[in-house]
């Protein structure tokens, strides 16, 4: 008999990331704006959290005398900055300058992951600290604490309340994100400036401040899901490259919701199940099958993606201008 | 002129594009009550300078004043609140929404969105002036019209009581037109200022009460319609007298060249777009395609030309010595082999036939680059095609260096059509060959279309202004639907009686 | 007349043509304020004098003769990858899959080493070992390009995807043969026979995989811009609609092209694996597949100025694990000053496109 109830936990906990991702992603893509350089954001919204929570806890006379919501605080907020700083520079390039957004975003990448290694392997040897390694645990438990009676609930408290509070947002925001570009003005304005930058300009929309907001606030959300995966799932453990290819998964989930930030609540925990199936599937000695199972969420995305371009409705189709730049008086 | 305050008035404007001046030191007036008619040639900066009207554009230099009061419109936003509405020739909407989404788009109402609300006022504005558009519907699903009513549905629903159209017949059938004009001397009668930009003198002299001439960015005069006529106005905008005749000489001897029977062609997404449609194209003859923009036509065309998969019927192509040839099933490259060249103008004129990114010399290579077994490309003879149709047919251009895209409009056409003609067709197929030209361009093209008739080459012209297509054509077939609602011959035929047949199969009023 | 209300104080307007000296001049000088920043940020980290790391930068890149064949080494291998990526690009096809093309036609030259080696001659392997290469990461480009054609399917993602298959393909395989058992890696392979090693020109380990990525950058310069087929990518990649409306096979020409792309790419992993790793790790394409992306686009696709972009990077990435090597920081500090470099170069192109000008009228109108 598989074993959901150890099962389905472990899928979420893989699915939050991705969710965070895919979700900040659909945001700035639905402004015209294909961002390759999540990843790179993701692994800059981690670190920053790191940093910050490493120096907090440096500053403490004892590590008792921690402080609950400044140690959530801190580090949500060095993580929302980090992640937002990457947003400007992003839209900085790709809306002011009007760069290629393919090339400005691989190299954000690049930038990003770089800036979260290099952090992650020299912050001990920069702040001339005497820890032996970045172990943020304190700070982690406070990522982590999930609803005091979820243990008492059995399988059902093991699935749904096991998580922390940052595994809850993500889902908060997916649904508030579908919401607000159904149902809203902005999001109206939003899918317009996505879809035809020029009418949204002649119907009196400011086109570069939407891509700004929504690129910077999609950036922001991204960030969270690096933070969530270094302070709840990795137990505040910081270790090069760990974060490994869960950005450029996130981005392959956008295309797979086909934009719709409400589809990625399940389908991240889709992606997050296959991610980790191969945990669960009985193999044996034969370690080498294994690794064969691992290729799972990259085959099932090739398989969607051929079958939703096959199907090829209007509905289902990218934001028309995504990955233009826009220029108003360009003849 | 008189005492009455403009409600717009323009001073000194002028506006320049790198080394390109599209408005030097413009002065305009514009009144309410009034419909205006601003007039020129390609590329003399009539929709540059109501850009800069409706905030597109910022002017270099220059002042507006509204109402006496002198203003700075810095976006489309400050053109709004200022009461300034402009239908763009090319539609402003966001075709995966739908209408009322796109008429609400960019408004800044307090309170949450309530698409309800908003498809009830937009009901009410169609009751009120008598447009027949589903607020729901997406625009992708739209006819070309219908656009158009969402577009001035969108401005009037903002309020604007300064209407600035692009061009706004250039896509809409006889009975459309008539429509859209009885809506716009309805508003003019409401006090609202009109500004429609044209080509079409018998538009400007049915509809606008003044009429204004702008020439290579300058601004020449203005002056009430009834005091003025055709030819004046004409040789404002050339700057030299012109003659507004289309020679159509008789068919030399025609031959029969393509025959086609009961075509039936589906798109890609199943909808039948020609019904059996059958009729013979001969050579030395200019067999006219009229119909309603997107009934056919273009599924015709390429269907002569191996582009579009067809469901029955055959096409035939007749040789000099009498055997026949079946086209379809052919490939596009072996058609144009026999003979048959496709100049298509699309919409956006670079869309296909041209690459805008390439210069002349390459575009040239477009149809010939295959000749020869060398794997490696001949450079030589396209320099030289592009060299003699830049002399011959006078394109205004740079260098054959220069990429296609930085030409005018009309000089993208010239290119185009000079490139299919160098190929010596036997089949001439174009569509839309003077769309957006401005009267001189227009006139080199239907000589030039003239002259291989002459040689007695098989012309199929696909044309929007029926005007034109009664003037050139020898015999014209009138699509509808997708089926032929007519052929008749080109000397003689009506304008109400086509334009009848193409929104009705033959013609016929029928009363069900 | 009050000047606050005329419009917009900085404007932005598209530039004519600019003389190459000019835009050249224009890209230089964004690299020197890059370098300059680079050194800026460098200092505050290690607290040295920034002339002084940029001479260990160099050093780090040029300082030996090992040192520059190691340089020239990558640089080939960087290029090379960039080149056969650019086709793809040419046709707006966006390859991201250049990692995983390399990374299988790897796989498939070790295959044949482990598989093939001391059984036959070792001429024969290695024709063998070139086709297995090049048709694996054909069939890797193929694929994305196949679907592309025929249902247009996303390619970015689509190319995507296969990297990550084929890394853990190789995963598979690297536990299949591993040697010793239990390793977790393949080690060199052959390492006593050197069968299916590529051969070395005299004592140049690296000579002979520059002259193949010589003659493949001049080779691919002549493809683009002289060849019917190089002319049939330019004209399906600006417009589709002309392609077939010129009886351009845009499908055909979509699937070539990629089997092309794919197929140097695994030249490209036939190099690394045959011709200097002679072994097969999941990392052993480094990411080169996303940085030659940038190579190319930098270069504007042209073959020649890709030199001089690989060579940028690469004497980056040398350069500055030099000074991570001798401050004793993390080696991940070059992708921090790649990223930075680049950022620069990007931004660089809008003065080259556009021209900023400011509001002249409002000194004259203020006298």
């Amino acid at each position: 008999m598989f074993d959901f109830v150890s099962f389905i936990p472990r899928a979420v906990v893989q699915s939050v990331p991705l969710l965070f991702g895919s979700t900040g992603e659909t945001l700035t893509e639905k402004s015209g704006n294909l961002n390759l350089g999540i990843p790179g954001i993701m692994y800059v919204g981690g670190i920053c959290g790191v940093i910050g929570a490493f120096f907090y806890e440096q500053s403490l006379p004892s590590p008792d005398a921690i402080n609950g919501f400044l140690a959530v605080m801190i580090p949500l907020l060095s993580c929302l900055i980090g992640s937002l700083l990457m947003g400007l520079l992003y839209c900085f390039l790709t809306v002011s300058l009007r760069a290629n957004q393919n090339v400005t975003g691989l190299a954000m990448t690049t930038f990003g992951v770089g800036f979260g290694n290099f952090f992650g392997g020299s912050l001990i040897k920069l702040t001339a600290s005497d820890v032996p390694s970045i172990a943020l645990s304190n700070t982690s438990s406070f990522f982590s604490k999930s609803l005091p009676f979820a243990d008492k609930l059995g399988w059902f408290g093991k699935i749904f309340l096991s998580y922390g509070f940052l595994a809850y947002l993500s889902i908060a925001i997916a649904f508030i994100a579908a919401y607000v570009l159904k149902k809203t003005r902005v999001g109206l304005h939003l899918r317009a400036v996505g879809e035809s930058p020029e009418t949204a300009d002649a119907a009196g929309i400011n086109v570069n401040r939407y891509k700004y907001v929504a690129t910077c606030t999609g950036s922001m959300i991204a960030g969270l899901g690096g933070l969530y995966y270094v302070m709840d799932y990795a137990c505040g453990v910081w270790s090069n490259d760990a974060f490994g290819d869960r950005g450029w998964l996130a981005i392959a989930l956008v295309i797979f919701t086909i934009w719709r930030p409400n589809w990625g609540v399940l389908s991240s925990l889709l992606f997050g199940g296959l991610y980790i199936l191969y945990l669960f599937i009985p193999t044996g000695m034969n370690l080498c099958i294994k690794e064969l199972y691992k290729m799972l969420p990259y085959v099932v995305t090739i398989i969607v993606l051929v079958i939703t371009s096959m199907r090829n409705k209007r509905e289902d189709q990218p934001p028309a201008s995504l990955g233009l730049a826009y220029f108003r008086e360009e003849r | 002129m008189d005492n009455r305050v403009p409600a717009v008035s323009m001073r000194n404007i002028t506006k320049t594009f790198g080394p390109v001046v599209a408005n030097d030191k413009v002065w305009l007036d514009i009144y309410r009550g009034e419909i205006l008619a601003l007039l020129g040639e390609n590329g003399s900066g009539k929709t540059t300078l109501m850009n800069m009207l409706s905030g597109i554009y910022f002017p270099d230099e220059g002042s507006i004043s509204i109402d006496g009061k002198e203003v700075v419109i810095r976006s489309p936003k400050d053109a709004f609140s200022l009461g300034i509405g402009m239908i763009h020739q090319h539609f402003k909407l966001v075709d995966v929404l739908s209408a009322a989404e796109n008429i609400v788009l960019g408004l800044k109402d307090q309170g949450r969105l309530n698409m309800d609300k908003v498809n009830k006022q937009v009901k009410e504005i169609c009751d009120a002036y008598g447009f027949d558009v589903d607020p729901s519907q997406k625009i992708y699903d739209m006819s070309v019209s219908q656009k158009q009513t969402v577009e001035i549905i969108k401005v009037l629903y903002r309020g604007a009581d300064i209407l600035i159209l692009d061009e706004p017949t250039a896509v809409l059938t006889p009975q459309e037109t008539e429509k859209l004009f009885a809506v716009l001397r309805n508003m003019r009668n409401a006090g609202k200022a009109i500004v429609i930009i044209t080509h079409k003198m018998n538009e400007v002299e049915e509809l606008s009460d003044r009429v204004a001439v702008l020439r290579h960015g300058q601004f020449i005069g203005d002056m009430l319609t009834k005091t003025t006529n055709a030819q004046e106005m004409t040789n404002m905008m050339v700057g030299h007298p012109v003659t507004l005749n289309i020679k159509r000489p008789e068919p030399v001897n025609p031959v029969k060249r393509i025959e086609v029977k009961n075509l039936t062609v589906r798109n890609v997404e199943g909808i039948v777009k020609l019904d059996d449609v059958s009729f013979t194209a001969n050579g030395g003859e200019i067999l006219g395609i009229a119909g309603i923009s997107g009934c056919g036509q273009k599924e015709l065309l390429e269907a002569i030309a191996g582009l579009q998969p067809t469901e029955s019927g055959s096409i035939c192509y007749i040789n000099d010595d009498g055997t026949e040839e079946e086209l379809i099933g052919k490939d596009p490259l072996d058609i144009a082999k026999l003979g048959v060249s496709l100049s298509f103008v699309p919409e956006d004129r670079l869309g296909m036939g041209l690459v805008g990114n390439m210069d002349l010399a390459d575009n040239m290579m477009l149809r010939s680059f295959r000749k020869g077994r060398s794997i490696f490309t001949d450079r030589k003879s396209p320099k030289k095609l592009a060299e003699t149709v830049v002399d011959e047919l006078e394109v205004s251009t740079p260098g054959i260096s220069t990429p296609v895209r930085r030409l005018s409009g009309g000089n993208v056409q010239k290119v185009l059509i000079g490139r299919e003609i160098a190929s010596a067709p036997t089949v001439l197929l174009t569509a839309y060959a003077v769309r957006g030209l401005d009267i001189n361009s227009s006139y080199t093209i239907y000589d030039l279309i003239n002259k291989q008739k002459a040689a007695g080459v098989a012309v199929i012209y696909v044309g929007e202004d029926l005007d034109v297509l009664l003037e050139l054509a020898d015999r014209i077939l009138v699509l509808c639907g997708g089926k032929v609602s007519g052929i008749i011959p080109g000397r003689g035929a009506k304008k109400e009686d086509v334009g009848m047949m193409m929104t009705r199969l033959g013609g016929k009023e029928d009363n069900e | 007349m009050n000047n606050k209300s005329r419009g917009p104080l900085v404007h932005i307007v598209k530039r004519g043509n600019i003389p190459w000296y000019k835009s050249w001049l224009i890209r230089g000088a964004s690299i020197v304020i890059a370098l300059i920043v680079c050194a800026v940020v460098t200092t505050l980290l290690t607290g040295e004098n920034p002339i002084q790391i940029y001479a260990t930068m160099f050093k780090g890149a040029f300082g030996t003769p090992r040192k520059i064949w190691i340089l020239l080494q990558n640089l080939s291998l960087l290029l090379c990858i960039s080149l056969a990526l650019t086709p793809a690009f040419k046709m707006r096809f966006w390859n991201i899959g250049g990692e995983g093309q390399v990374l299988i036609g790897g796989l498939a030259t070790a295959a044949c080493m482990i598989l093939l080696g001391d059984k036959i001659p070792n001429w024969a392997l290695i024709i063998i070992m070139v086709i297995a290469a090049m048709v694996a990461g054909a069939v890797w480009g193929g694929i994305p390009a196949f679907f592309k054609a025929k249902w247009n399917t996303n390619e970015t993602l689509f190319t995507l995807m296969m990297n990550y298959v084929a890394i853990q393909l190789v995963a598979f395989f690297v536990i299949v043969w591993e040697v010793p058992k239990g390793a977790g890696k393949i080690g060199i392979i052959n390492q006593s026979t050197m069968a299916g090693w590529l051969p070395q020109i005299g004592n140049y380990k690296y000579l002979l995989n520059i002259i193949i990525v010589a003659l493949i950058t001049i080779g691919m310069y002549v493809y683009l811009n002289y060849s019917k087929h190089g002319y049939e990518i330019s004209v399906v990649g600006e417009s589709e609609r002309t392609a077939r409306y010129v009886g351009i096979k845009v499908e055909r020409v979509i699937v070539r092209t990629m089997l092309l792309s794919g197929a140097l790419c695994g030249v490209a992993g036939l190099l690394l694996v045959g011709g200097t790793d002679h072994t097969i790790t999941t990392t052993i394409a480094g990411g080169r597949g996303y940085t030659a992306i940038m190579v190319a686009w930098l270069a504007n696709f042209n073959p020649f100025i890709m030199i001089f972009a690989s060579l940028l990077l690469v004497f980056l990435s040398r350069g500055s694990a030099e000074i991570s090597t001798i401050f004793g920081l993390n080696h991940s500090f070059a992708d921090i000053l790649t990223g930075i470099i680049l950022f620069f170069i990007i931004g660089s192109e809008f003065f080259v496109k556009y021209k900023l000008s400011f509001r002249k009228s409002a000194k004259k109108e203020a006298k």
